[in-house]
């Protein structure tokens, strides 16, 4: 599978399936989501120029790059979380399996591709009430409980929490804080699930569990995850994108991208010498 | 443990070796005197108020006891003094107050926070704080020549008629009352809810926001179900700067509430408050017995709103724990 989805990754091919007979080809059935010839704007100033690529489906998906390089922008736009912020503006086209997520209600759209944030941001809530939120605001079709146990479990927090699911979440280290919130983002059953830094304000311990997660999260769903940490991108992600001032430079198969990067700009962030 | 006992030998006589004279004037010290003076000076003038009122309503503890929170005659003449009609008054007119302006004010507060763009929401604060900076006399003069006319040709007579059966709307409608100054003090204490419930929701993080949009919340779901939740501690405390303002209340009270001693269950009917009657009377009181009942109304205020604070800490206390975000930062 890895194989054949290779061609359509690579950046110095023709971008990927933008036309209709092209949605159909096989390549094109592995991506969950397709970004082509995305151009973002915070008012006047263009952050991510003609950015085109695919998440493939049950993969990790990274990106990667210096900060300021659009790799946070990029993401808020797959659940158009970047429409909370004024001014801000995109042109191009995003597919979540093959439909445009820009014509589609918002609200429907983010329960679909779900996001966990840089900083652990548990509601003031209990534990349980904090993975049932969004149970209760789109109803569920399991009873709840049901629904929160399965979602700590795939978060890997439910033999810590197990005992004292009505306790403030807030009582939770950063790092079960963290697991929480991706608890709380699996239990309304995204297909997409973004991550946009979410270790870095974890301890190494933390980070590992973390990290760990993610690779046998992806049986349930797609995930794509922002990163400033190459190590990282490199240990969970199948696929790696690297962008640099707002324009997507290399975007291949992980082991690829950092053992024989096909761009000299790649090659250097890669080696430490800039970012 | 080993390393902690190694540790504070050594730190110890570094910080002893400082004496207090460098350290005056390096400022640490003088720092700390001053601003411990500073803040002993809140307890020293809430002492010497509660000592003043105490000594100075010595007669009417004595001869009224008990007596004077359960009678209701104030007769300067005969020196019968009760305080119960103005405690009610008091009671009766923050209640009202607060029942219009706390649906009203956190509702705009929470459009100017989260729904109105942010030119329409600033432009709108400087309103706000300049309403919140207005006299009270002002507020009284609109009263008076506003709000009790309408009360008096509009308001009241459709409140008897639609719903006068209730033993609230029931009596003579004068225009002025419990019911106008309940108005006329919303009027006044909106704009502290507004202003201060405005800031505590801007100041809920982002993250919480997104959090909520994230799991496919609407915007109102985001705003009701999250960011209000978590700003709940600093709106009830909005909510109570707003009850201390209108238990307070004074000048504009006094010139809609209607002046009369007067226990009704009607809220048409016309009433007193404590710092109305001091107000009115203090500088015409000719028995000392008089005076000193006006004093001891003053101490009654006085710790009635020492009770109320109290009450409102403990809700606080009591809603944080339960979940709002600002009792755990």
């Amino acid at each position: 599978m890895q194989a054949s989805v290779r061609p359509a990754l690579s950046v110095n091919l023709p971008p990927i399936v933008t036309s209709a007979a092209a949605r159909e080809t096989p390549e094109a059935l592995a991506m969950r989501m397709t970004i082509s010839k995305l151009d973002f704007f915070y008012g006047a100033k263009q952050t991510l120029f003609d950015v085109s690529m695919g998440i493939a489906t049950n993969k990790v998906t990274s990106l990667i790059g210096p900060s300021g390089c659009g790799k946070s922008t990029l993401l808020r736009t797959l659940n158009r979380m970047h429409e909370t912020v004024r001014g801000a503006q995109l042109r191009g086209e995003i597919l979540l399996d093959g439909q445009s997520i820009l014509a589609q209600d918002v609200t429907a759209l983010r329960r679909r591709v779900g996001m966990v944030f840089q900083r652990p941001n548990p509601f003031p809530k209990s534990i349980f009430d904090n993975v049932a939120y969004g149970l209760r605001i789109n109803g569920s079709k399991v009873p709840i409980s049901e629904a929160v146990e399965k979602s700590l479990r795939h978060a890997a927090l439910w033999d810590e929490v197990k005992d004292h699911l009505h306790k403030s979440a807030y009582e939770l280290s950063g790092g079960q804080q963290q697991r929480l919130c991706i608890a709380r983002a699996l239990a309304v059953e995204p297909e997409v699930l973004l991550l946009d830094e979410p270790c870095s304000a974890l301890d190494p311990i933390s980070t590992a569990k973390i990290e760990e997660l993610l690779v046998q999260l992806k049986d349930i769903c797609t995930i794509t995850i922002v990163t400033h940490n190459m190590q990282q991108a490199a240990r969970v992600s199948d696929f790696t994108a690297f962008l640099l001032v707002g324009q997507l430079i290399e975007f291949s198969p992980t082991p690829q991208l950092f053992t024989t990067p096909g761009d000299p700009r790649t090659e250097a962030y890669i080696t430490g010498r800039f970012g | 443990m080993a390393t902690t006992t190694t540790i504070v030998p050594s730190a110890g006589p570094v910080a002893g070796s400082r004496s207090f004279l460098s350290r005056l004037r390096e400022g640490d010290e003088i720092a700390r005197m001053f601003t411990f003076l500073f803040a002993a000076s809140v307890v020293l003038i809430t002492v010497l108020l509660v000592f003043e009122l105490w000594q100075g309503s010595v007669l009417s503890r004595h001869k009224f006891g008990f007596n004077f929170f359960r009678t209701s005659v104030w007769d300067p003449i005969f020196e019968q003094f009760g305080a119960l009609p103005f405690i009610y008054g008091t009671l009766v007119t923050a209640a009202i107050a607060l029942l219009i302006a706390v649906p009203l004010g956190i509702g705009a507060a929470i459009f100017l926070a989260e729904l109105a763009p942010a030119r329409v929401s600033d432009t709108l604060e400087f309103f706000i704080d300049l309403l919140a900076a207005v006299p009270s006399v002002i507020y009284g003069v609109l009263g008076i020549f506003i709000v009790v006319p309408l009360m008096r040709q509009y308001v009241q007579p459709a409140l008897k008629l639609s719903l006068g059966f209730l033993p609230l709307f029931q009596g003579p409608a004068y225009g002025v009352g419990f019911l106008t100054a309940g108005v006329v003090l919303a009027i006044m204490v909106i704009p502290y809810i507004i202003s201060v419930s405005r800031e505590v929701l801007l100041s809920v993080p982002r993250d919480q926001r997104e959090a909520a949009l994230s799991l496919g919340a609407t915007r109102w779901e985001s705003t009701w179900k999250v960011v209000v939740p978590f700003a709940r501690a600093g709106i009830f405390g909005s909510i109570f700067l707003a009850l201390a303002r209108a238990l307070g209340e004074t000048m504009a009270v006094t010139m809609v509430v209607g002046n009369t001693p007067m226990i009704s269950s009607s809220l048409l009917s016309p009433g007193y408050s404590i710092a109305a009657v001091i107000a009115n009377e203090f500088t015409e009181a000719t028995g000392q017995l008089h005076t000193q009942s006006l004093i001891e109304l003053g101490l009654v205020l006085f710790i009635l709103t020492f009770i109320l604070n109290g009450f409102a800490r403990l809700l606080i206390v009591a809603t944080s724990k339960r979940g709002s975000g600002m009792g755990h930062v």
